[in-house]
């Protein structure tokens, strides 16, 4: 009989803490694929954050980091701009990257760095227990916004694709969902695009992934995917951001 | 070997190319900022790259990538950015990588200012950041010595996998003296070992992480990296004894250029018929406590002099093993205490000593 699906070799076999029915689990069997199509696990080293996914290390079947809170790609500078050839990957969640990373992420875009980001947006903080996040949709419920994030308090959520388009600097940016199955395959493809994109040492590569977190949303995992589709999808807009060809033709400078 | 002269920060950045580190990450500070201004200029002639960060929060964190996977790196920065490193340092500690971070220290607390001072001792020696965990630190008192230490800091950090700071008084980065450097162009390049994030190719993953959820295991860590810095305190004590070949009534305790002045001061003082000796901490962590008891055990009484509001003093009573009477001198704010003040100090104290 002949083997149509199996676990990935991008992934070691230590079953993975996450909650019930929330989607980091297939957000790493994404990448834990892709690392395997494209050959590049042995060469590969990714960067953990602080957050749901701190024990990503334990997973990942790679070597790893575990950096400080927001300063994963930092680390992957560093990583990569001294080995070149290794194959460098950051994942983070939404409190990581978007609170008290941005300076690191903006600043990592906007330089150039030839390694690839992995954004779990799952509107809230996790690990901590439901706090607000700078994703957390207008009105939505957390445990530091009882009666709804107040956008005239809190100002609206960050859309950071977007926010990393606007550089001039040539990037590979987009934004995909797992919260269906048609979804997820569309958004293998694009992760696989980033990759593709690091490993021709072509640009800074940014996968922002729409996620759900059925424990702090207070929802089952099939009304959670609902609530990522029509509150979440109409806000953060699935979709490639920029590509590195959208430069030519770009601003010259002498 | 030809001597050359050069600002204090540009021969630090040349040192660390001598060094073998072809990979610098920082940001501009006053006073430093001629390091990384240098070695953005000389690190691409020599095949190296310099990166500047977008803050020194990011900076201390890119060595942490670099020295993970492997490679020879440096950082450096004044009081303020200092602070800013301090978190990532401590995580690069637990991970046991080897860094080497220079401290061009100015004068603080707060935005403080631009001048020259030694107010970072306790930060560098004794609490750099949360956690228990030790640094090397080495004191120069000359250009010549911060090229000296700073090649010693990448072969001590690769020996020990362990952080080493370079302390210096703003003074030494922003003056110029004559230096020679080590005739070798380049150093040969860091052995990842069996520690460095190379890509698993052949091997079992690695993992560079100081996170240790089970009490137990970070216990262990904990105990281990103990035991390291007694190996350190062991191995690598450094220190300087002037003047006290002869006996002495007063012997003064100063590190990096505050001991250089109170040479000055000791050499004029000799002159009078005055003879005081000094002992100079060059590892100020670990702190040569017993070669400090030593030499204060052969004095009357003892002054402990620096460029702050009296720090390394503490270090000065713990060697004060039989109880001789501990004086301090310095100043702070940028004002840097004068051969003259330093001599009337002296003069005061053993004057006291006769009453």
């Amino acid at each position: 009989m002949k083997k149509i699906f199996a676990y990935s070799d991008g992934l070691t076999r230590k079953p993975t803490h996450y909650c019930p029915g929330c989607t980091h689990g297939v957000i790493h069997r994404l990448v834990g694929e892709t690392l395997m199509e494209l050959g590049l696990r042995e060469r590969t080293v990714g960067v953990a954050p602080v957050g749901c996914s701190v024990l990503a290390y334990e997973y990942f079947n790679c070597d790893m980091f575990e950096a400080s809170h927001g300063r994963a790609p930092a680390v992957a500078t560093g990583a990569k701009r001294t080995r070149p050839n290794l194959c460098v990957f950051t994942y983070q969640g939404d409190g990581d990257l978007a609170s008290i990373g941005m300076a690191e992420i903006v600043h990592a875009a906007n330089r150039g760095e030839k390694f690839t980001s992995i954004f779990v947006n799952n509107a809230i903080y996790g690990m901590t227990g439901g706090q607000m996040a700078p994703t957390t949709m207008p009105n939505q419920r957390a445990t530091t916004c009882p009666a709804g994030r107040d956008v005239n308090d809190a100002g609206y959520p960050i859309k950071v694709a977007e926010l990393l388009a606007t550089l001039t600097t040539p990037a590979f940016v987009a934004r995909v969902s797992v919260h269906s199955p048609q979804e997820t395959v569309k958004a293998k493809q694009v992760l696989r695009q980033a990759f593709e994109y690091q490993a021709e040492g072509r640009c800074y590569t940014f996968v922002e992934f729409l996620s759900t977190c059925p424990t702090n949303w207070g929802l089952s995992p099939r009304e959670s995917d609902s609530w990522l589709e029509q509150e979440m999808l109409p806000y953060y807009s699935l979709g490639i951001k920029k590509r590195p060809e959208d430069f030519e033709g770009g601003p010259k400078w002498k | 070997m030809t001597k050359v002269l050069m600002k204090g920060n540009e021969a630090i950045g040349e040192a660390a190319i001598r060094a073998g580190c072809l990979h610098f990450f920082g940001y501009p500070i006053t006073p430093q900022s001629e390091v990384p201004e240098y070695l953005s200029k000389r690190l691409p002639e020599v095949g190296g790259q310099y990166v500047q960060a977008e803050s020194e929060v990011a900076a201390s964190n890119m060595i942490y990538g670099a020295a993970g996977v492997g490679m020879r790196v440096l950082t450096t920065s004044s009081s303020p950015g200092i602070s800013l490193m301090a978190e990532a340092l401590s995580y690069i500690a637990c991970c046991e990588l080897p860094v080497v971070v220079v401290n061009i220290m100015r004068c603080g607390p707060g935005l403080g200012g631009i001048l020259p001072s030694q107010s970072d001792y306790f930060q560098a020696t004794k609490g750099t950041a949360h956690g228990d965990f030790d640094i090397i630190v080495l004191a120069p008192s000359s250009v010549q010595e911060a090229v000296d230490l700073t090649i010693i800091s990448f072969e001590l950090a690769e020996k020990y996998r362990n952080p080493v700071m370079v302390i210096g008084d703003g003074m030494i980065g922003q003056m110029m003296e004559p230096v020679s450097f080590p005739d070798k162009e380049i150093g040969p390049p860091l052995d990842p070992g069996d520690w460095g994030l190379t890509g698993c190719k052949d091997r079992p993953r690695r993992i560079v992480n100081s996170l240790y959820l089970d009490p137990d295991l970070l216990y262990q860590q904990n105990i281990k990296l103990k035991e390291k810095f007694e190996l350190i305190k062991q191995n690598e004590l450094r220190f300087e004894l002037y003047n006290c070949d002869e006996p002495y009534d007063l012997l003064l305790v100063g590190f990096g250029m505050m001991a250089r002045i109170c040479k000055t001061a000791i050499d004029q003082l000799k002159a009078e018929g005055l003879n005081v000796g000094l002992f100079r901490p060059i590892t100020v962590n670990p702190f040569p406590y017993e070669a400090c008891a030593e030499a204060i055990g052969r004095s009357k009484s003892v002054i402990s002099v620096e460029m702050n509001m009296g720090q390394m003093i503490e270090d000065v009573r713990l060697a004060n093993v039989e109880g001789k009477p501990v004086d301090f001198f310095g100043k702070t704010g940028g004002l840097i205490p004068a051969v003259e003040e330093v001599q009337d100090k002296v003069r005061e104290s053993l004057a006291a000593m006769k009453k």
